[in-house]
């Protein structure tokens, strides 16, 4: 196995706020790694380092093989191998469906604009949503947004996925679909490394859970790290949780 | 002898609207340019380029038009740079207009959501493709309305020029009022004849503001 991602005693500040203490930990290639904590735990802005949107103070990471405090990182070569879903989708308002989908692999990738409709076709049926191929994203519910959000990385077959509390800007009945769609990306076989609030979800899907307590990895192991807490901080948290 | 205002009157004032017209084309064109460059540097994370250019703004905003244009006018052949009425005034009504589009502009710029410049960088797209196919066309829609307002106060203030005898609507009407001594009627045709210029920007850009706000694509 080698690693996908690759946290190296990663610390980070903004300005006298530390938020990253020294965080370790690697994601193994296919692996589903889920990041739990309190909110302020620093571990959206440790999701967020991976694709480079916040720059590290101290130590490093290392992500398909590339530093990415190295100065002379190929910054659009990284986010070509890394999908990441935000909370808030992020889709552009101004563009359909399938032009959200085909603007990175048009664009970017230089593919025709046929073989670029097609696998958005193939990428919003794994999500469920081939007929809202030409919808704009205001006709569509959150958690079709955040389906179509979805597909919209998957277009650019990325390496690792990052998915950054993807569920937490829709309520429960929706929350359902998005989980469903990305319990389907693990089972075949995505690297991925998920924030989320959803604990039930999170020991479903996890091959290892990371818990951050205040910029520190606090625990780390197997799903099973929930149900057997060795830190009063673990249990505090799992306990508020159930 | 004063000759009554007649139609002849009207035609030489028309012939003045013309230069009117002319300087505030340069004016939005040119200005809006350098506006958008202006702009565009004023996002820039590099903090000396968006401070000079919030310092640029503040001093051409915090000066009136007409003494930017004495400044040019009359300054500037001191220094031994002689400059022609017309291309003085087209300077600082460039100068203005820049200052004004590019504040206007980078405002809407700003206004597109931070989440969306990230979901595009994230996609690995290039600066230019992520202005030109993301932000853009959202800024466009909110820059709009306050753009063609702002067209208006151009056109109203080209009239300046006359005061370093640019040949316009206003300066065409001073003669006019001399010739005529009839001033009440003279000022009033200047009036109608600036608002057939500026009423048709304000309806555009109210319209613009309703469309935009019903629907959001």
């Amino acid at each position: 196995m080698s690693a996908i991602v690759k946290f190296d005693d990663v610390h980070l500040s903004f300005g006298a706020l530390k938020v990253l203490k020294g965080i370790s930990f690697e994601v193994q290639k296919g692996e589903v790694l889920v990041l739990i904590g309190r909110s302020g735990s620093g571990k959206s802005t440790a999701l967020r380092c991976v694709d480079r949107l916040e720059r590290i103070n101290g130590g490093d990471i290392v992500v398909c093989g590339r530093s990415i405090s190295d100065p002379k990182l190929d910054l659009r070569a990284l986010r070509q191998d890394v999908g990441i879903v935000f909370q808030s989708y992020n889709l552009f308002p101004h563009l359909t469906v399938e032009q959200n989908i085909t603007l990175a692999p048009r664009w970017v990738k230089k593919v025709d604009r046929a073989t670029a409709r097609a696998e958005a076709l193939q990428v919003l049926r794994q999500v469920g949503l081939e007929e809202k191929i030409d919808a704009y994203p205001e006709q569509l519910s959150g958690g079709q947004q955040q389906r179509v959000a979805i597909a919209r990385s998957l277009a650019m077959k990325p390496k690792v996925m990052l998915f950054d509390e993807v569920t937490s800007a829709l309520d429960p009945e929706l929350t359902g679909e998005v989980l469903k769609v990305i319990e389907d990306l693990a089972r075949g076989g995505m690297t991925m490394l998920l924030v989320t609030h959803e604990m039930a979800f999170a020991q479903r899907i996890a091959d290892r859970i990371v818990f951050m307590h205040q910029g520190r990895v606090w625990e780390e192991g197997p799903r099973t790290l929930l149900a057997d807490p060795q830190t009063p901080e673990l249990r505090t948290f799992v306990g508020s949780r159930h | 002898m004063f000759t009554n205002f007649a139609l002849i009157h009207v035609q030489v004032l028309l012939g003045g609207l013309i230069w009117t017209v002319v300087l505030s084309l340069i004016s939005f064109v040119f200005g809006g340019l350098i506006g958008f460059a202006l702009a565009l540097a004023g996002v820039s994370k590099v903090r000396w380029v968006s401070r000079t250019i919030a310092t640029y703004v503040a001093l051409i905003q915090g000066s009136p038009v007409l003494i930017i244009m004495f400044v040019i006018y009359f300054g500037l052949p001191i220094l031994g740079v002689e400059v022609g009425s017309l291309t003085a005034a087209g300077i600082a009504l460039v100068l203005f207009s820049s200052a004004y589009l590019g504040t206007i502009w980078r405002a809407s710029l700003q206004s597109v959501p931070k989440t969306q410049w990230e979901g595009a960088d994230c996609l690995a797209l290039t600066y230019a493709q992520r202005m030109g196919l993301v932000i853009l066309p959202q800024a466009i829609r909110i820059a709009t309305p306050p753009t063609v307002g702002f067209m208006v106060q151009i056109v109203k203030n080209t009239s300046l020029a006359s005061v370093i005898g640019v040949v316009d609507v206003t300066y065409v009407g001073k003669q006019v009022n001399a010739a005529t001594f009839q001033p009440f009627t003279t000022y009033l045709v200047i009036a109608v004849l600036y608002f057939c210029l500026c009423y048709p920007l304000s309806v555009l850009s109210r319209r613009f503001e309703r469309a935009y706000s019903v629907s959001h694509r």
